[in-house]
């Protein structure tokens, strides 16, 4: 497979501020790749100068084989861009959106087809003014497809959609995936990247601090398997010192790591025997959204990228 | 430039545009308004009467007595002789910043007893070409019917000519050329200086930067669109002041250029405005701050001859004066040579904008 995106020791300065700070990665051709990060991390400013309306400050990137930047008019034609917080003109309706779009790229108009493709028929005629949040990102979205695009850049597609209609763009990105196109996510729902995503980049303060598979993401900065007994928390400390497994107390239940395939039975079988009563017990395993939380140093989702990011990062 | 696209666009601008009903009342129905309005008003204030100062070097006698009571009763002018001055007239006029004078030589009513040759001298302003027209339209009228009266020996007739040969402007006849003017201003100023500060707020700028869509091409369709609103509000001007007011307006050539030209200043006046600005708020204040002056001072509503001096020469830096005075030349006066002067103005001050818009308004972000 040859690279659809290359970037090496990326750089973007805001007068003293490194939005991003020397990153590198590469986008194969034909896999989903999703871009995390939380708010202000650099996200943003990365897809803007991937698409060719924001100048790096140093570093070498090349889209489709292009410098986006010099060469952003002939690469226009070739990618598909939703941007964050899409918007469009007021007084269109969506068709006329696709067929503005059309002439403007030179192709012919597939208003239907592409309405029909994210579930828009019925507001082929409704004003974009008109349209509720989500159903002006599917029209953002049939937009980035009216040129038959390779390779798109999805900036937070689904943000603010209801679960149905979440579900309705998952399922156009899984058929341009199908379709051999690749595709660039950016996303603040990190179960929709590990569903998605072929390969994910996490990005905090401007620097990559995880890339790769979502499971190999999980496995190398997850923490192991736990296994969590809702019991009296007298029982930790004895478990501590019979086991030698590292026990720790939350919320009321007592977790255990596990680091051998066999010592979940070895707890059960010692908790069974040691005369404690228990209430219930469950295996557990760090989800990616654990593993984001715990490499970005947030604790709470509020810090998350549920807001639109700011221009300048 | 790529045709198809600007055309792609200047459909999809031009739907935007006529589904705002803000935007269409605005260019067309507002002018058409403020029309019936001053027409209304000022329907029965009479003709525009130009002050011309006089110097009559030929000692009050009867017979130039006569042609400037003549003069004065056509309503054109309101003569106000003046003591000979040390200097010349021209001088006096220029210190004084009128626009129009005339000599009455020495010998005047001696040349009409022996009918020889004899030339009064009419100064008027180039800058100020409307009241020039109506200068000249009424000296002439009157030399006219003084030479038929020697001839022929009847004064009727040369009273009949002299409605013919210098019609006297009434006040409606301004308004429909001020009002062009002022939708020239309006339309693309206001839709400008909002455009690029609001789609600069929604990103829409990118999303196009993000089409094959140039900036150059954007900017053609959508001053095509102001065009062709200019003319459409143009033609249905003149067609309500000529049907309800009987004014003296008709489409001519001349207004064609400015009809373009105008937007195409204003657009990236609007450009520039919206464009300097960080927020739409910024901008709509900008806006009016060049809007209001402009269009109150320009001659929008009341020729600018009619304004104290000093209002005369902050008129004269403004844009739009360039528009309605070229309009007026065109539409009234069928002065082609000032309408000429005015357009090279429009023209050339339309272009610097324009470069200067071109320069400051960018919709990549850097």
């Amino acid at each position: 497979m040859t690279a659809a995106v290359e970037v090496e020791k990326l750089v973007k300065t805001y007068g003293s501020v490194r939005a991003v700070d020397g990153i590198d990665f590469t986008i194969e051709t034909g896999e989903v790749f999703a871009f995390l990060g939380p708010n202000g991390a650099g996200k943003t400013t990365t897809v803007e100068i991937l698409e060719g309306i924001r100048p790096s400050t140093s570093g070498q990137v090349r889209v489709m084989g292009r410098d986006p930047w010099k060469e952003g008019r002939e690469l226009q034609r070739k990618i598909g861009v939703i941007p964050q917080d899409f918007h469009f003109f007021p007084k269109l309706n969506s068709r006329e959106a696709i067929d503005l779009y059309a002439g403007l790229f030179g192709v012919p108009s597939r208003a239907k087809e592409l309405l029909d493709r994210v579930e828009l028929s019925d507001k082929a005629d409704a004003l974009f003014e008109n349209l509720s949040g989500g159903q002006k990102q599917k029209l953002g979205l049939a937009l980035a497809l009216v040129n038959d695009p390779q390779l798109c850049f999805l900036d937070e597609p689904t943000t603010g959609l209801d679960p149905r209609a979440r579900r309705a763009i998952w399922a156009v990105i899984r058929g341009l995936k199908a379709e051999g196109r690749t595709v660039f996510l950016t996303t603040h729902y990190l179960e929709e990247a590990q569903l998605l995503a072929d390969r994910i980049a996490i990005i905090n303060l401007g620097h990559i601090i995880a890339a790769g598979a979502p499971s190999e993401i999980i496995n190398r900065y997850g923490r192991p398997e736990r296994l969590r007994i809702v019991a009296d928390p007298a029982l930790a400390e004895p478990l501590r010192r019979q086991l030698g497994l590292p026990v720790d107390v939350q919320n009321g239940a007592i977790s255990v790591e596990l680091h051998a395939k066999g010592d979940a039975l070895k707890v059960l079988s010692w908790v069974e025997s040691s005369g404690y009563s228990y209430s219930s017990f469950s295996t557990a395993q760090d989800t990616l959204e654990d593993v984001f939380i715990r490499l970005v140093g947030v604790s709470d989702h509020s810090a998350l990228d549920l807001a639109p990011e700011g221009d300048s990062a | 430039m790529n045709g198809s696209r600007i055309r792609s666009y200047f459909v999809a601008f031009a739907k935007g545009y006529i589904r705002n009903p803000v935007g269409l009342f605005f260019t067309l129905i507002f002018p058409i308004i403020l029309i019936l309005i001053f027409g209304a008003v000022f329907a029965n204030s009479g003709s525009v009467t130009v002050p011309l100062y006089v110097e009559n070097l030929d000692h009050n006698s009867p017979a130039s007595v006569a042609f400037l009571a003549a003069l004065n009763s056509t309503g054109a002018v309101r003569v106000d002789v003046i003591s000979p001055t040390a200097g010349n007239l021209s001088t006096y006029l220029a210190k004084n910043s009128e626009t129009a004078g005339l000599v009455i030589p020495d010998g005047f009513q001696a040349a009409l007893v022996n009918r020889t040759h004899v030339n009064v001298v009419v100064f008027t302003n180039p800058s100020a070409a409307s009241e020039a027209g109506i200068v000249i339209g009424a000296v002439t009228g009157v030399e006219n019917a003084f030479n038929l009266e020697e001839a022929k020996g009847s004064v009727i007739v040369s009273s009949s000519y002299l409605n013919v040969g210098s019609r006297i402007y009434t006040y409606i006849d301004y308004l429909i050329p001020g009002l062009i003017g002022f939708s020239i201003l309006t339309s693309p100023m206001f839709s400008m200086v909002n455009i690029s500060s609001t789609w600069k707020r929604d990103k829409l700028f990118r999303q196009l930067s993000l089409t094959p869509l140039t900036r150059a091409e954007w900017l053609t369709a959508a001053m095509l669109w102001y065009v062709l609103l200019a003319i459409v509000a143009a033609l249905v001007m003149i067609f309500v002041g000529r049907s309800v007011f009987g004014a003296h307006v008709s489409v001519v050539a001349w207004m064609f250029p400015f009809l373009v030209a105008g937007p195409v200043l204003f657009v990236s006046v609007g450009l520039i405005a919206g464009s300097v600005s960080k927020t739409p708020e910024t901008a709509a204040v900008i806006g009016n701050v060049i809007l209001f002056p402009m269009m109150f001072l320009s001659g929008t509503f009341f020729p600018v001859s009619s304004f104290p001096a000093y209002l005369q020469t902050v008129a004269h830096i403004l844009p739009l004066y360039y528009v309605i005075e070229g309009l007026n030349n065109g539409i009234l006066f069928a002065n082609g040579a000032g309408a000429l002067q005015d357009l090279i103005v429009v023209v050339v001050v339309a272009t610097v904008l324009f470069l200067v818009a071109i320069s400051v308004f960018s919709w990549r972000e850097n």
